[in-house]
């Protein structure tokens, strides 16, 4: 088990710059999870530190040792890959005594640390079946069985749960929660769903566009989001992103007019009168009540049993999510009033950092 | 009678709706594939010479009797073998290198494929030819020059290794085309697959044993079956080079089988030769199918 430093880290193809000087510092036995969308090099990034891709600039560190030339077998990672790439022409056993056999592991060794892995995935029943005759999900163990095996200093996954339907992405998550708890082992998982980073995170690193946005703990960055990209991307529904002017501050309270005209008042934050700001509500953190602030007319009701979710224009050029108890009468076409309940409001400057959160003012 | 269709029922009404417009074509292949082969096998069990219409009549097993204890004919089975053997060794192994090598990204890479698939378009008479009388031949050939150059002398092939020699030409001709069907296999191997192998510590000799053959057995298997069907026909390169000699050193069956044809005019004993023929390839593709099938097993 160790640590894992990373400095300045960068990869070019040709012209195209896609990690663009990354600095990261993972501890022993964290759980760290790269999210972002698509194409933000998040599994550039992963394969670097694998060794599977050249490093064109920077440092990578494992336990202090510098590993920029250091092949991937000889840095002690093992990977769990989105298509799995298991042997297909190994069986289960085969598979994953593969690394052991290559380094020359005494057969009877093998098979130990083969029946270890495997009772821990629960794929004893399985040993002798090729992969062409496994699930999806069996498919899924196995790579990671394979993974572990090898007693790794680190473990990567890429997106390992893309491949599976809904139900099984759950419970595999969970499993491999469970898995971190039993192994104590330094983890990084790559994945583009927000919902995975959230509750299987230690720590999450946000990424856009080859860069890092932001480094904190799950509620770190639902409720202190350190720029609009990761307050839009962490969260579901997302947080609405409203435009507004700062109308007047005093000592207790800055008011600010929301596109659309709605006044809201706050607590007072670091931003001066006349300064543009965009302001961030969580979709949970409105309510409806008819002496509110907020007008506006509900365009769309999303009834999903445990929760309903409302779509109200207010005037501004998107509708403001807001989600409602399942029972709320609330209906298509209605005007309503909404207020603040009280947590958290973000602001943003003009630049889309963070100016630091305030509260509402009591009352609206 | 009314109410639902037996499938039974139903198959025979849609058989008799296709049968129609079917029966020419089947016809036709059935007419065009056992017509000759039915002539042939009656051939083989006639007396039958081109050069003396008095002999005919039939002939029983003499044509293969006959054949059968001519040491010419286990020669030249002997020399199918040879021939057909060494060239399917030598374009799998050439043609698994060069897919692994294609596969891979270099400069001039497309230039590179260009020219080893070129020799699949060269007809067998003219690569024949050019072989012969350009690059083996012991006096103006480019080999003889070169090795007379490096102090070795000149190597006639035809006389002192003729075998060799074809076995070089025809394997050249084929090489492009195990090229081609293995280089699209290889770029169907999943690259994630050959990575985790990479961080299995797997490197060349392994990554070649337990990722890269296992991948290519199925392909190779077919290659196997496509080159010795067309294999087993080689006639130009012979004709052109050695004409089955020195002796019968090169005389294959399909050689075989053209001069008591054509050359001795014994159309019984050709027969009987082009009917061992078939037999032969299909016991030599019945082994080859079985020893893929154990192998292969995916
Ligand atoms: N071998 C390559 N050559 C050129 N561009 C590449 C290569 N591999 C990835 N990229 C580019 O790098 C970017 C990041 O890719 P990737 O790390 O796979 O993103 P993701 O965050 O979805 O995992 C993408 O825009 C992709 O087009
Ligand atoms: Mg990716």
């Amino acid at each position: 088990m160790s640590t894992l430093e990373i400095k300045q880290l960068r990869k070019s193809y040709g012209s195209a710059e896609i990690i663009k000087g990354i600095d990261l510092k993972i501890e022993d036995r964290e759980f760290v999870v790269f999210v972002g969308p698509s194409g933000c090099g998040k599994s550039t990034l992963l394969r670097m530190i694998a060794g599977l891709e050249e490093i064109s600039g920077g440092e990578l560190l494992i336990d202090g040792v510098r590993m920029n030339e250091i092949t991937p077998d000889r840095r002690g990672l093992a990977m769990v890959f989105q298509s799995y790439a298991l042997y297909p022409h190994m069986t289960v056993a085969g598979n994953m005594a593969f690394a052991l056999r290559l380094a020359g592991v005494p057969k009877a060794e093998r098979e130990q640390r083969v029946r270890v892995a495997a009772k821990t995935l629960q794929l004893e029943a399985l040993l002798d079946r090729k992969p062409a005759n496994l699930s999806g999900g069996q498919r899924q163990r196995v790579a990671i069985g394979r993974a572990i095996v090898r007693q790794p200093k680190a473990f990567l996954f890429d997106e390992p749960l893309s491949n599976l339907d809904a139900a099984l992405r759950v419970q595999t998550r969970l499993e491999i929660a469970k898995l971190h708890r039993d192994l104590q082992a330094t983890m990084i998982y790559v994945t583009h769903d927000q919902i995975e980073a959230m509750t299987l995170a230690d720590r999450i690193v946000v990424f856009n566009a080859g860069r890092i946005e932001q480094v904190g703990t799950p509620l770190e960055l639902y409720h202190n989001p350190a720029n609009l990209f990761v307050a839009g991307f962490i969260g579901s529904p997302k947080m609405n992103l409203i435009g507004a002017v700062v109308r007047a501050r005093t000592a207790q309270a800055l008011e600010l007019v929301l596109d659309g005209g709605s006044v809201v008042s706050v607590q007072p934050g670091d931003a001066a009168p006349g300064a543009k700001l965009t302001v961030g509500l969580r979709p949970e953190h409105i309510v409806v009540d008819p002496q509110g602030p907020i007008s506006g007319h509900v365009e769309a009701v999303e009834r999903l049993g445990n929760e309903s979710i409302a779509y109200v224009s207010i005037g501004a050029s998107l509708p403001l999510t807001v989600k409602l108890p399942p029972q709320s009468p609330v209906a298509l076409g209605e005007n309503l009033r909404l207020a603040l309940n009280g947590h958290a409001v973000s602001l943003f400057g003009e630049d889309g950092h963070a100016l630091g959160w305030t509260r509402p003012q009591a009352g609206g | 009678m009314s109410g639902p269709q037996t499938p039974m029922a139903h198959r025979g009404t849609k058989l008799m709706r296709t049968w129609p417009l079917l029966t020419p074509v089947v016809f036709l292949l059935l007419v065009w594939s056992i017509v000759p082969l039915l002539m042939t096998l009656w051939f083989s069990f006639q007396r039958y010479n081109l050069v003396d219409p008095t002999i005919t009549g039939f002939a029983g097993f003499d044509n293969y009797k006959f054949l059968l204890e001519d040491p010419a004919m286990l020669a030249a089975i002997f020399n199918e073998v040879v021939l057909v053997g060494s060239v399917l060794a030598i374009t799998i192994v050439f043609g698994v290198a060069f897919a692994i090598l294609f596969d891979q990204e270099f400069w001039g890479r497309s230039i590179a494929r260009l020219f080893v698939i070129a020799p699949f378009f060269v007809m067998p008479t003219v690569s024949a030819l050019i072989w012969k009388n350009l690059l083996m031949n012991p006096v103006s050939g480019v080999f003889a020059w070169i090795t007379t150059k490096l102090g070795f002398g000149a190597i006639d092939w035809f006389t002192n290794y003729p075998m060799a020699g074809i076995v070089i030409i025809v394997a050249w001709q084929w090489i492009p085309f195990a090229t081609l069907i293995l280089l699209t296999a290889m770029q169907s191997l999943d690259r994630e697959q050959m990575e985790a192998a990479r961080m299995d510590a797997a490197r060349g000799p392994q990554l070649l044993r337990f990722v890269i053959m296992p991948h290519l057995a199925r392909p190779i298997s077919i290659l196997l079956m496509i080159e010795t069907i067309f294999l087993l026909a080689i006639f130009a390169e012979i004709f052109i080079t050695t004409s089955g000699g020195p002796g019968d050193a090169t005389t294959t069956l399909t050689y075989l089988i053209y001069l008591r044809a054509l050359v001795n005019f014994d159309v019984g004993g050709a027969s009987a030769g082009g009917v061992l023929a078939i037999i032969l390839a299909n016991i030599m593709a019945f082994f080859l199918v079985r020893t893929i099938a154990r192998n292969v097993n995916i």
